[in-house]
């Protein structure tokens, strides 16, 4: 791109899906904003800067860079590392930047067994029991590829971050307005919120965007969304299905509750809760209409995967990150480099 | 020469009931480990499970909740919410890989003083088998992957 | 061995990496097309509830999460042995074929279109979509951006949010439309069909009737002879939502066509160990390497395929347009890569044909678009074409409905192969005697495999339609001797 001297903008994606570059794309005409007020120097799935180029850029020469999707492997560390020297402002954006993400869910599982799973599947022909090797002598010379850390992290896991934009992905209509209030600042026109501040969001819960009405709750029963008609106009909790909105920020307009599924709980954990998981856990406990413990134990039987549940976007990010396996398998390799 | 592990637990007592319990066991002379660190809430109901998570994940080997009777509570009924909770986070522990002796709940009331210090004295000789728990929150064990990121970001380019 | 290395490649979505070695004549000995992630969805899938692998999937790609959406509500109906009402079915493939033409749209005009509207040896600051508007006019990515809008309007409407639809249940939909929905999707799918229209137009006039374009679409560097896979409805129709698999060989002729159930008998995966992704191929005809021919299990899943593999299409403009493409090219099968950029559009009317038959449809405001299942869940199998490819989802649950087991086989991954060998065949026809001859060199070698749309593209205006390539040859010793750089 020209130098023109426009603030420089960067984007980039470590483990993730491409959800987030589309979400930013679906601003539509407000993308022309960005291409107006900016310099694009580093957008790997649009235009062609290298990781070369960015090394080359002076240390925090880039003053906006939306960095999404998780740390799964050595490449995307060090991608993180690279981007935190050369921007001014780095926004953790998306589920898997902010909290984990999807990818995160692995962290219940060792890479060893997601290997084992991948290379052993049904259709695979692999009589050599062959794993991929980060260091690969081909017949013409070493050839590498990425190697797989033990625990999935959140970007603020391995470097400081600035801003945090929650959601899977981030809501267009957010982010424009995010890009608005960056253009306006840097204008001089507004302010930034204090640094660790989570933008592009409410500081409510998805209950208070939902139109369903709300009654007191007595749970008697967890039901999965295929085995009853439930009612559009009701509490999903009230009916039985398991509902992330009590515990998750506000701010995507509760689309899933209001297009008749439960709220998965991507935006993350509510405004002052550190751990999206336990409180989710707290406000359905605390509503289950039983003081038996045989008949509660009962009752908890129609949540058959609390983890998945109660952290399926959020893991890398609660309190405990991952599971036994993954932690064994890193403090593992740990020590024996 | 080995050094026997000793067990961090920390126990969240309920102000009307457990707690008065265990100032009995004090005052009556009753010993109990002093492995437990007590944490005062008004009400076992008042138990976040985010507290309970936040200690294993610093450093405490166990956790120990403790409130009134079912039936008993001060504030009537929040001694069922942490019965509830509890229930629901053993499930979630047990997935995550974290042993469920590692967390307890205890009824106790004001006047139980020795029960409650055999329940802790109980738990603290069950988690010193246990081993323990040092779950790595922080950055501790990432160090290897840290360097090597470090190292990579060093390398001249072509 | 002296060795070309180009990293990252983008407009994959993911990463990847190429390295290209050359013998001591200083001709392509090998190239090694390297994908460096895994997530690992086949196992942490494991113990989840059925009902979240719509959305969970959803997360393999957000650019075609529609394509995972649909794959694994139909294997979760699978499952549980459920037909949905045909309500729910008609929405589902309603929304699909909305993001199928959102989809097409922007890989042709900020992907492939470039290349031709532009040419291959254009200045590298022109062969973007910024260079095709100027060419052609500012209205054309005004149309570009309202084509993407619309289509991601749909899905909203019909899968409750733009990006990660979430409506998908076992059993059918968790919504209806009302008829106020409606008639905005009917009205947004007849520009729809205008919108591919004008795209075939414009791609007739500035490729087709231009014989250096044609000449290059028609040579040999970018052709193989593969066998070539698409799902055909029962009259042997491109369908993108439903059907059967169809399997033809580099000859046209029909191999045999396979329903869900069956792909385990027909498609198996090939490991190699410098790469995180495997290699599908043809199970009856065997792994032979990187190799074409009948002989081959290599099989080919795009748009070129698709077309290959089926005997027209299931709208009058689109199977017009299809008879015309087959005249031109000379017969079926059409084995050369570049054409998959033609084939692209054809579906691309398909698709919007498909919107307004359905949009249209008395049955697709009725409210019964779901049933709730009364089997017990077992093991089902689920397959759509994903635009980049046949996406098969298989899961095993228990008795609960917990999943225990998946496999999938996604999109891109199909391509892997023949990806890999059109990089090889590229870069050994235009790299002679260790020298990179110029940046049109660099550029071949990327339409090898932008052809194939490798899961993404991106949309729109300003953003160059390129890929960063970096090729830096060194001799024996790691000296440096040429360094040439594709930039915006």
């Amino acid at each position: 791109m020209s130098q023109n001297g426009k603030p420089k903008f960067a984007m980039y994606w470590a483990a993730s899906c491409g959800g987030c570059e589309i979400a930013v794309l679906n601003t539509h005409e407000k993308i022309l904003d960005v291409d107006a007020n900016f310099d694009v120097v580093f957008w790997p799935v649009a235009m062609d800067a290298k990781y070369k180029d960015v090394r080359a850029m002076p240390d925090e020469s880039i003053t906006l860079c939306l960095f999404n999707g998780a740390i799964r492997n050595s490449e995307n560390e060090e991608m993180a590392h690279l981007l935190r020297r050369k921007s001014k402002i780095l926004v953790a954006f998306g589920s898997c930047a902010t909290e984990g993400g999807i990818p995160a869910l692995a962290n219940l599982s060792s890479t060893r067994e997601i290997l084992d799973t991948a290379f052993q599947t049904p259709t695979t022909q692999n009589p050599e029991g062959l794993r991929p090797n980060p260091k690969w002598k081909s017949g013409e010379g070493e050839i590498t590829i990425p190697e797989m850390w033990s625990v999935v992290r959140s970007l603020d896991q391995v470097v400081p971050v600035d801003y945090y934009m929650p959601g899977c992905p981030p809501e267009s209509h957010q982010i424009a307005a995010v890009l608005d209030l960056v253009i306006q600042a840097l204008q001089g026109k507004a302010q930034l919120p204090p640094a660790g501040a989570v933008i592009g969001a409410g500081n409510s819960s998805v209950c208070d965007e939902c139109p369903r009405k709300r009654n007191e709750k007595k749970i008697r029963k967890f039901v999965r969304i295929q085995e009853i008609q439930t009612d559009p106009d009701l509490c999903l909790l009230e009916q039985g299905i398991l509902c992330s909105g009590p515990a998750t920020r506000s701010g995507c307009t509760a689309l899933c509750p209001q297009a008749g599924v439960p709220c998965v709980g991507c935006y993350g954990p509510t405004e002052g809760a550190i751990d999206i998981g336990a409180r989710l856990l707290s406000a359905v406990a605390s509503v289950i209409d039983s003081t038996d413990p045989a008949e509660i134990d009962r009752i908890l039987d129609g949540i058959p995967d609390p983890a998945g549940s109660l952290y399926r976007f959020n893991m890398a990010g609660s309190l405990l990150q991952a599971g036994k396996t993954a932690w064994e398998e890193e403090k593992h390799a740990a020590h024996n480099g | 020469m080995t050094e026997t592990f000793e067990p961090v637990i920390i126990g969240f007592t309920c102000n009307w009931c457990s707690y008065r319990a265990a100032d009995l066991a004090g005052t009556s002379r009753i010993k109990y480990p002093p492995n437990i660190r007590l944490i005062r809430l008004m009400c076992s109901g008042r138990l976040d499970p985010t507290f309970v998570l936040k200690a294993l994940a610093s450093g405490a080997d166990g956790v120990m909740i403790t409130g009134c009777h079912p039936g008993e509570c001060h504030y009537l009924e929040q001694n069922y919410k942490a019965m509830r909770r509890y229930q629901f986070l053993q499930r979630l522990l047990s997935q995550m890989g974290i042993e469920p002796q590692r967390v307890k709940l205890v009824w106790a009331s004001a006047a139980e003083g020795a029960h409650l210090a055999q329940e802790i004295t109980k738990m603290v000789e069950e988690i010193r088998a246990l081993g323990p728990l040092r779950w790595p929150s922080g950055d501790g064990a990432h160090t290897l992957a840290k360097e090597a990121a470090q190292a990579s970001l060093t390398e001249v380019p072509a | 061995m002296q060795r070309i290395t180009v990293d990252p490649i983008t407009r994959l979505e993911g990463h990847g990496k190429i390295e290209i070695f050359l013998d001591d004549k200083g001709e392509v000995a090998n190239t090694y097309f390297q994908i460096p992630e895994l997530r690992g969805f086949e196992r942490f899938c494991v113990g989840r509830p059925i009902e979240e692998m719509p959305i969970l999937t959803n997360r393999i790609c957000g650019v075609c999460p529609e394509a995972h959406h649909m794959a694994a509500a139909k294997a979760c109906d699978a499952v549980y042995h459920v037909d949905p009402p045909s309500a729910a079915k008609k929405l589902r493939e309603l929304l699909y074929s909305a993001f199928y033409v959102t989809d097409h749209t922007t890989h042709f005009y900020a992907l492939g279109g470039p290349d031709f509207i532009m040419g291959p040896d254009a200045p590298v600051a022109e062969r973007n979509i910024l260079g095709v508007i100027h060419k052609v006019g500012l209205e054309v990515g005004g149309k570009v951006i309202q084509a993407r809008k619309y289509g991601h309007t749909v899905v909203e409407m019909i899968g409750g949010r733009k990006v990660h639809p979430c409506t998908a249940i076992p059993g059918g939909q968790s919504k209806g439309i009302t008829e106020e929905q409606r008639k905005e999707i009917e009205t947004m799918g007849r520009w729809a069909v205008e919108f591919a229209q004008f795209s075939l137009k414009l791609f007739d006039d500035i490729v087709l009737k231009n014989k250096a374009y044609l000449d290059l679409v028609l040579g040999d560097a970018y052709t193989h002879k593969t066998y070539y896979i698409g799902l055909v409805d029962e009259n042997n129709r491109v369908n993108f939502y439903d059907g059967k698999v169809s399997v033809v060989d580099p000859e046209g002729k029909r191999l045999g066509k396979y329903a869900p159930s069956e792909y385990q008998d027909w498609i198996a995966e090939h490991v190699e160990p410098w790469t995180y992704l495997k290699f599908p191929y043809l199970k009856k005809v065997g792994w032979k390497g990187f190799v074409d021919g009948k002989d081959s299990g290599v099989y080919c899943a795009t748009p070129l395929s698709r077309l290959n593999a089926s005997d027209g299409m299931a709208t009058p403009l689109a199977q017009a347009e299809y008879e015309r493409f087959f005249k031109t090219l000379g017969g079926k099968p059409v084995h050369q890569r570049l054409a998959t950029h033609w084939a692209r559009l054809v579906e691309l009317l398909y698709a919007a044909e498909r919107w307004v038959q359905l949009a249209t449809d008395p049955e697709i405001t009725s409210d019964n678009f779901r049933t709730i299942p009364t089997e017990k869940p077992t093991e089902g199998v689920g397959i759509v074409e994903a635009p980049r490819g046949t996406l098969t989802h298989h899961y095993w649950t228990d008795e609960r409905g917990i999943v225990t087991k998946v496999n999938l086989i996604v999109g891109t991954t199909n391509n892997y192969a023949p990806i890999s060998m059109s990089i090889r065949k590229a870069a050994q026809a235009f790299v002679h005697n260790g020298k990179v001859v110029s940046e049109g060199m660099l550029n071949r070698v990327e339409m090898a495999f932008r052809a194939y749309d490798p899961c993404f593209g991106c949309a729109t205006h300003s953003l160059p339609g390129q890929m960063p390539l970096e090729v830096t040859v060194r001799d024996a010793h790691g000296v440096v001797l040429t360094n040439l750089k594709q930039k915006c």
